[in-house]
């Protein structure tokens, strides 16, 4: 068992439902992707702790005469991610597969290639191979959101789509140029497997300005603070299955191409640029933190506190730090958890509120919908990283990352831990009691949607208990990753001695 | 009598038949098709007229595959048939026969005569042949005008429309201008270099034979920049691409497909040639002089294509900044530059050929709307047989993975990296990032917005618009689906998904094209 199939597999299910009758689609979909789901754990059984090299390899050459291999692996870092994807692909594909949709084939035909375009992204080893996937990944979404969208979901997905790519071309100029030059300088054939550039390291002018050109599609994609123009309007008029996925894991293969490729690619330029992306990051735990407080729409306050999550993991990877890039990779888990029920809940209270997104028309709904009440308080107290949770954990390890390496930034970041409390509280609160709102049917959830969220849940208390679990598998492979920046570090520290 | 004694004696240079073949099929199959259309039966007409010019191209493109890897210099050296002509004459074939399908049931050819359309087509790409084959400034001119002269008729060819009638005289205008400036740098060139073959200008021009060395010599100088001129005309580069979108809209839309594909194949690869052979000791001159030209054709055609509202007009300016993309691949004069630069062309070929055949297809829907960006609404759910193609081409020209206009694109910037061009191609980027307004609108309309409802033609107005409105077929309902057009359009957007995921065939192709010019690096 490959991991091309586990890639492709989603593709390949979504292209047999195209074919098939339409009142069956969906749940072939949905069916598929537990499949996909079950090959991912079967990857995550047979995972080898304390192996910080790649494993189930799969290595071909694509393009020859460029150098691109057709590389996969697993390890520390992308195990966890990749079975990530496929519970949050799954719980989504459920989620959608019990509400009709307009167009169904080609609606799953998008989320199937959304799903392969994910995992490959995940799974890539070679520069060109990830920066491919990256792009591709967006596509499915650029239709979902067009065609399925709400409000003004054509104006919303342009935005999207072009903030995105613009993002995504500079990478690729900088890929290009990462191989181009690296083999120019080295006198070596031209390659783009991420092994072997490692081996050899640009001068530091290219990696300077190649790694702005990564950070910009990375922050673009999460997105940090100068590069969120998308966001509101995006994540507003994606449908919910979309925004759960896209929220839970598109937007963390940014987060992991900075420990993936940046950090042993370019250790000097991020040495280098490591106060510019804390601050960036600190900037942005600040200001999403202060519209979640303030924005009316139940929807955006996940997606703010989503952007507050994304901007801790900034910090955790920038910290430099080997407890700082766990923490980082802990998060990336824990949220993906916590944002996806997140978003059901925002629709299964939206359902209950008329249709309104606004948290003035939703309150008292907790009235009678004591299941619902009790999952969402528990993704809640998850969501504002209460002691006890695996969040709690995450943000714990980051915050000590940052304030190892950069104290004061540390210092301010800590009130964004507070701020997550006040605006997770505000809405669960004002959702759930409060005053009635005016056209509120207070009723409980039925079977169908409460099947994915109380396997968040179990999974998030799971996570809670033992977060070793994740913590174990990223150890070795952390260490190797951070080990070029540090080098590079010391030497910077040896030589200001 | 003593004329044809005298014929008789001059002797001829030798020909080698053989390697003259591919170029000799179009000019044949062109005249006897003309004869054939002579014929008065509307089969053979409207059928066999067609038909024979497939079975030419195909002929052409089998003859180009038989001398593949026999480079050859004849007739004295005026052309040269090596892999990158032979490469490049498949891809005018294939053009040609997108051509002659599009047009099976157009209205063009039927008003211009069948044979003299398809015959006219034929010796339009033996000119195109001969052009990117030459040698020396004499065939170089014989073939750009050869190339031209049948486009210029072709694209008037719709006698009864004003509009093609006006896009005809104003390439003839503008063409005829191209070619005396072309005209007036080659004499230039001879006369400081004193030679017209290729080989013999670029030994003159690097081994310091003219006054003051290359860099000093005013009219070789004069005469770089004024073939420059000319070759830009032709490949519709700017600041010379003004006519272009014009005439794209003008012309019967399979000539204007096959004017985006193939002309500009043509002329870009005539760049190669002439800059890589010919003028590649002068290098330091013009290269700047090309990368800047280059850098404005991007943004200039990009930023045209932004606001345009007919579909043939937007793809014109999107085929203005496509050559500049090209043209940074003969600008860094490497190997990897050339194979850069014909791996592109056939990509647009493939991402061209599938939207032209789409507009064709609803061009003949809904005749009142034209080429207008409208008339894609809502195709998706009326036609997704049209609506993939068109959609596959605009990403594949946008450059988005899994089309092969990202490896293209890939292609470009590495061979740009490469030669030290970092900045050109970070142009090139920026340029890409605009066209994805004009792109992604496309698309957008296809499969976002509502389908038009259909203009109701005054009720009781006239009673030949009620009867057609209420016709079957032309009303509620689409026409069926033209086989021959969707053929076009489903065989190119395969091509760009296909070549996208397996790239590597198309790359030993572009390498054999550019093994064909020695002497670079």
């Amino acid at each position: 068992m490959t991991l091309s199939i586990l890639i492709w597999l989603p593709l390949v299910i979504a292209v047999v439902a195209a074919l098939i009758p339409r009142p069956l689609v969906g749940r072939t979909a949905a069916i598929g992707s537990v499949i996909t789901l079950g090959i991912a754990i079967s990857f995550l059984v047979r995972f080898k702790l304390r192996h910080p090299g790649l494993q189930f390899k799969t290595d071909q050459v694509w393009i020859s005469s460029l150098g691109i291999h057709y590389k996969l692996g697993l390890d520390g870092l992308n195990v966890a991610l990749v079975v990530l994807t496929c519970v949050l692909f799954t719980a989504s594909l459920a989620w959608a597969a019990f509400r009709e949709w307009d167009r169904p084939r080609l609606f799953y035909f998008h989320f199937g290639l959304a799903q392969s375009a994910v995992l490959g992204a995940f799974c890539a080893q070679d520069l060109a191979l990830f920066v491919a996937f990256f792009d591709l990944m967006l596509i499915p979404f650029y239709f979902v959101v067009g065609m399925w969208g709400s409000g003004d979901r054509v104006r919303a997905t342009t935005k999207l789509v072009v903030y995105t790519l613009v993002g995504s071309f500079f990478m690729l100029a900088g890929a290009i140029a990462t191989g181009a030059l690296a083999s120019s300088r080295h006198g070596a054939p031209i390659t783009f497997v991420l092994s072997s550039l490692q081996h050899m390291p640009l001068s530091h002018a290219s990696q300077e300005w190649i790694f702005l050109c990564f950070a910009v599609a990375f922050l673009v994609k999460m997105p940090l603070v100068p590069f969120h123009g998308w966001l509101a309007d995006g994540y507003k008029s994606m449908p919910i299955p979309a925004v759960a996925v896209f929220s839970g894991v598109v937007s963390k293969v940014a987060a992991y191409g900075f420990l993936r490729i940046v950090l042993p690619l370019f250790p000097y330029a991020a040495v280098h640029f490591q106060m510019l992306m804390l601050i960036v990051a600190l900037v942005s735990i600040l200001w999403a933190t202060a519209v979640a407080f303030t924005t009316p729409d139940a929807r955006l306050v996940v997606a703010y506190s989503s952007v507050a999550q994304l901007s801790f993991i900034t910090l955790g990877i920038f910290s430099l730090r080997q407890v700082g890039a766990q923490g980082a990779l802990l998060q990336m888990v824990n949220h993906a958890l916590v944002t996806a029920p997140l978003f059901f809940i925002v629709a299964a209270l939206a359902m209950r509120a008329g249709g309104s997104e606004l948290l003035r028309d939703m309150g008292g709904i907790a009235f009678r919908a004591p299941v619902l009440a009790t999952l969402f308080l528990i993704v809640t107290l998850a969501t504002l990283a209460m002691p006890g949770s695996a969040n709690f954990i995450g943000e714990f390890n980051i915050l000590l990352g940052v304030f190892e390496s950069k104290i004061v930034i540390a210092i301010i970041a800590f009130t964004g831990v507070v701020g997550a409390a006040y605006y997770a509280l505000r809405l669960f609160i004002g959702s759930m009691h409060n005053r009635v709102g005016p056209a509120v049917v207070s009723r409980d959830l039925r079977l169908a949607d409460a099947a994915p969220l109380v396997a968040f849940v179990l999974l998030i208390l799971a996570l809670a208990f033992y977060p070793q679990f994740g913590l174990r598998r990223s150890q070795p492979t952390v260490r190797t990753t951070l080990s070029a920046t540090q080098a590079v570090s010391s030497r910077i520290t040896l030589a200001s001695r | 009598m003593t004329l044809l004694l005298a014929a008789a004696h001059i002797k001829g240079p030798h020909i080698d038949w053989a390697a003259f073949s591919p170029l000799i099929a179009p000019l044949a199959g062109g005249l006897v098709i003309l004869l054939v259309g002579l014929l008065r039966s509307p089969v053979v007409r409207r059928q066999v007229v067609p038909a024979l010019t497939i079975v030419t191209l195909l002929a052409m493109i089998g003859l180009a595959i038989w001398r593949f890897h026999h480079p050859a210099s004849i007739i004295s050296g005026a052309l040269r048939i090596d892999d990158l002509a032979l490469e490049v004459d498949m891809l005018f074939a294939a053009a040609g026969i997108a051509a002659v399908l599009l047009s099976w049931r157009a209205f063009a050819p039927r008003e211009a005569g069948q044979g003299e359309y398809h015959a006219l087509l034929l010796f339009s790409i033996f000119g195109m042949a001969a052009f990117v084959s030459a040698q020396n400034l004499i065939s170089l001119f014989l073939g750009i005008e050869l190339l031209s002269i049948p486009l210029y008729i072709l694209c008037a060819s719709e006698t009864r429309r004003e509009g093609s009638l006006e896009s005809g005289l104003k390439y003839l205008i503008i063409g005829s201008v191209g070619s005396a400036t072309l005209l007036y740098g080659l004499a230039l060139v001879y006369g400081s270099t004193g030679s017209t073959d290729f080989s013999a200008i670029g030994v003159a021009a690097s081994a310091g034979k003219l006054a003051g060395g290359a860099l000093g010599d005013p009219m070789f100088l004069t005469g770089l920049g004024l073939i420059t001129v000319g070759f830009a005309f032709k490949a519709s580069i700017a600041p010379f691409h003004q006519w272009t979108p014009d005439v794209y809209e003008g012309a019967p839309t399979p000539i204007t497909a096959f004017m985006a594909t193939a002309t500009k194949a043509a002329a870009l690869v005539v760049f190669l040639r002439f800059f890589d052979v010919a003028a590649l000791g002068a290098q330091d001159t013009w290269a700047p002089l090309l990368a800047a030209i280059a850098a404005i054709t991007m943004i200039v055609g990009n930023v045209g294509a932004l606001g345009q509202t007919s579909l043939k007009r937007m793809l014109g300016y999107s085929g203005v900044a496509q050559a500049g993309y090209m043209l940074t691949g003969v600008v860094v004069g490497t190997q990897l530059g050339i194979q850069a630069t014909v791996l592109y062309l056939l990509a647009y070929l493939a991402m061209n050929l599938a939207p032209f055949a789409v507009i064709v297809a609803v061009e003949r829907e809904r005749p009142e709307l034209r080429d207008d960006i409208t008339s894609l609404s809502g195709l998706g759910a009326r036609n997704p047989w049209l609506a993939w193609p068109m959609t596959i081409g605009m990403l594949g020209l946008a450059g988005i993975p899994g089309t092969v206009g990202f490896i293209a694109k890939f292609q470009l910037i590495n061979a740009l990296v490469n030669g030290d061009y970092t900045w050109l191609a970070i142009v090139l980027v920026i340029g890409s990032m605009i066209s994805l307004g004009y792109y992604l609108r496309v698309v957008a309309t296809i499969w976002m917005r509502p389908a038009l409802a259909r203009q109701p033609v005054m009720a009781g107005g006239s009673q030949e618009a009620d009867a057609q409105d209420a016709a079957p077929g032309v009303g509620a309902k689409a026409p069926t689906l033209q086989f021959e057009v969707a053929f076009v359009a489903l065989a190119s957007a395969a091509t760009v998904i296909v070549f996208g995921i397996f790239p590597s065939p198309l790359f030993n192709f572009a390498a054999h094209a550019a093994h064909a010019i020695t002497g670079l690096f």
